[in-house]
């Protein structure tokens, strides 16, 4: 679904998703709530499953290595060849890869932690402390998941405009600053993670609310920041529409550019611009090799949590 | 920051009862007296506001603010860089009149169910497996998500690769089966398929995921129990599991709905050059697409904003058909 809303609003889904349920049973079967053993049925659609989730991004490292005409004259390769470098340095000849890659390394650095910062700290507030209006506010984050990022590009696009920012990362920046499903998250994990004693045995020893932040409320959130910047890093990091209307091919980041060499004024060479995808892609598969089970379980242990 | 909290209780008394300290950086809560009590006071207060004040203040700069500009400016005729003019509901006259338009709404339609549609219903069949007990289910997870990673852009100008009418593989695989020659972008069915491939492709094995999460909360007993009555695993499922995990079904189908209504950068990526339109003959012109065509191609930033009111009305429109389902579901006893 279209880039922002639904990752956005993803961990929302564990609200009704909890509502209702009764009581856990873990530590029973395993922990789940069936176990059966997996038949060979199982294992054949999963593995279909497992086969067309990955081959397009297998096919990815064999088109972006090599030729357009290899690619172009069927039947389509299906082993890597010997083009990549090649191909490589048609992409930086065409379009501003280096640019583009800090670029989005920035911006997706920037959100991620202002994301993190200021969702912990809301997610803190709605999770633990004591307030009014706490229900109505927290009422008002989840409904603010639902806004379409195409009723607010226009004013953005002009404010942009007049002060000059087109063509700036700032300008795609300053926006997304917070996320409401970042404070969503946190609060979801602070509400069952962060006993309350811990928080009033602070405040009765004196601590004030910015020491009770930083040692007791940083510390046991630090699991659930990690997931959460991460998420918020993929999730910046593959964000097209704004980025799209704000930059230009001047100073892109890495969608922009990639977007650029799809619909490039030149012939299209089919195999660069899937070097390029490989390229925008690279950085963050390589993530998820490395962090995929943590990344798994922040997406599932959090929706279970209520 | 360079005391703990811990090191700050030792060898202070721990009652809140005590009277005022003059070692702390704030005082007691309990007695009244000294500024330094008005000042913890305030601090446990007024903190709450001030932690949730940084995202309200930017969602009313970057959100709110705009949403409602947006409103403004769609009963205005206003170029970029020029001064807004007031025409009042004609931006929407002109959108109820406009044939493409009205294609932009039907394809949004079509293309956001059969881009959430099957989508979430594999993504149910997938968890129901991932649910099993498995060997190498962590690859597995990993596995399905690992599209997750990768962006519109870059999944969009791969998959127009493997659907190109000439070359791609899925040509030449339909060819094996006798399916000759689609011509995924040029005839409109094909190409909406095409593009709704692009979106289930990369959001299933993540929903699938979040009904994981949701089919491992159901307590072993309920299926015992349906085992005990003789029911089947097929039957198991539908009157067990899909029950108790509706109410993340109805999340996903709200969450889905949402951003099936704004397809933006599939579409555009997937025609290329002629991306703004959707396609030669608007086959595949999204709400959104048009929503840019105007504003950013033709300019009219007034006109682009009634687009954007008009998608707005109608997720208002689908939320509360999807409420006032799922609340007669409860009532129903579903």
């Amino acid at each position: 679904m279209a880039e922002l809303t639904q990752p956005i609003a993803s961990p929302g889904r564990r609200t009704p998703a909890t509502a209702q349920k009764p009581p856990r049973r873990r530590g029973r079967a395993g922990g789940a709530g069936r176990q059966h053993d997996g038949g060979p049925i199982a294992y054949l659609f999963l593995i279909i499953a497992t086969l067309l989730s990955l081959f397009p991004l297998y096919w990815t490292v064999v088109a972006a290595s090599r030729t357009d005409t290899e690619i172009v004259t069927p039947p389509t390769p299906l082993l890597p060849g010997s083009h990549l470098i090649d191909n490589l340095k048609i992409v930086w000849d065409e379009v501003d890869m280096t640019t583009a890659l800090v670029n989005s390394t920035i911006v997706a650095g920037c959100v991620a932690f202002s994301t993190v910062l200021f969702a912990t700290l809301a997610g803190f507030a709605f999770a633990k402390l004591e307030f009014r209006g706490r229900n109505a506010l927290l009422t008002v984050v989840v409904a603010t998941m639902t806004i379409p990022p195409q009723l607010t590009v226009i004013p953005l696009y002009q404010i942009v405009t007049n002060v000059g920012w087109v063509g700036h990362i700032q300008s795609v920046i300053l926006p997304s600053l917070v996320a409401a499903f970042g404070v969503f998250f946190m609060r979801q994990f602070l509400a069952e993670a962060l006993p309350v004693e811990l928080v009033e045995a602070a405040r009765v020893d004196g601590a004030n609310s910015l020491r009770i932040i930083w040692h007791v409320v940083f510390p046991v959130a630090r699991p659930a920041m990690a997931v959460l910047g991460m998420l918020v890093f993929v999730q910046s990091w593959n964000d097209f529409f704004w980025p799209f209307i704000a930059l230009n091919q001047q100073n892109p980041t890495v969608q922009v550019a990639l977007q650029g060499l799809g619909s490039g004024n030149h012939t299209i060479n089919h195999a660069v611009v899937v070097c390029g995808a490989l390229v925008a892609t690279l950085p963050l598969l390589l993530v998820f090799a490395v962090l995929g089970k943590q990344i798994v379980g922040g997406i599932t242990a959090g929706a279970v949590k209520s | 920051m360079a005391t703990s909290v811990r090191a700050t209780s030792d060898g202070s008394p721990r009652s809140s009862r005590t009277a005022p300290r003059d070692t702390r950086a704030s005082g007691d809560p309990g007695p009244p007296a000294g500024w330094r009590s008005r000042l913890y006071r305030l601090d446990t207060k007024a903190s709450p506001y001030v932690y949730i004040a940084p995202f309200f203040l930017c969602f009313a700069a970057f959100g709110l603010f705009p949403l409602i500009y947006t409103g403004w400016l769609s009963l205005n005729e206003v170029q970029l860089g020029t001064h807004a003019h007031w025409v009042g509901f004609r931006n929407y006259r002109q959108l109820w009149d406009n044939t493409f338009f009205w294609t932009a709404l039907r394809n949004t339609f079509t293309l956001g169910v059969i881009s959430t549609v099957p989508q979430l219903m594999m993504a149910l069949g997938l968890a129901h497996l991932l649910n099993y007990k498995l060997r190498a289910r962590g690859f597995f997870r990993v596995a399905v998500l690992a599209p997750y990673a990768t962006s519109i852009a870059a999944a969009t100008l791969v998959f127009v690769q493997l659907f190109n009418p000439d070359y791609g593989m899925i040509n030449q695989f339909l060819g094996h089966v006798g399916v000759d020659h689609v011509q995924w972008s040029s005839s409109k069915w094909p190409a909406q398929i095409a593009i709704s491939t692009i979106v289930t492709w990369r959001w299933t094995g993540y929903n699938a995921l979040i009904y994981l999460a949701a089919m491992q909360a159901v307590p072993a007993d309920l299926y015992e129990a349906a085992a005990l009555d003789g029911a089947s695993r097929w039957r198991q499922f539908v009157s067990v599991t899909i029950p108790s995990i509706r109410p993340t079904i109805f999340f996903t189908v709200i969450v889905s709905t949402i951003g099936a209504t704004q397809l933006f950068g599939e579409p555009l990526m997937f025609g290329g050059t002629v991306g703004y339109s959707g396609g030669t003959d608007h086959q595949y012109q999204t709400l959104s697409l048009y929503m840019y065509d105007k504003g950013w191609q033709i300019g009219e930033l007034g006109q682009a904003s009634a687009v954007a009111w008009v998608m707005l009305l109608i997720l208002l429109l689908i939320g509360a058909v999807q409420l006032l389902v799922m609340r007669n579901r409860r009532k129903l006893g579903g």
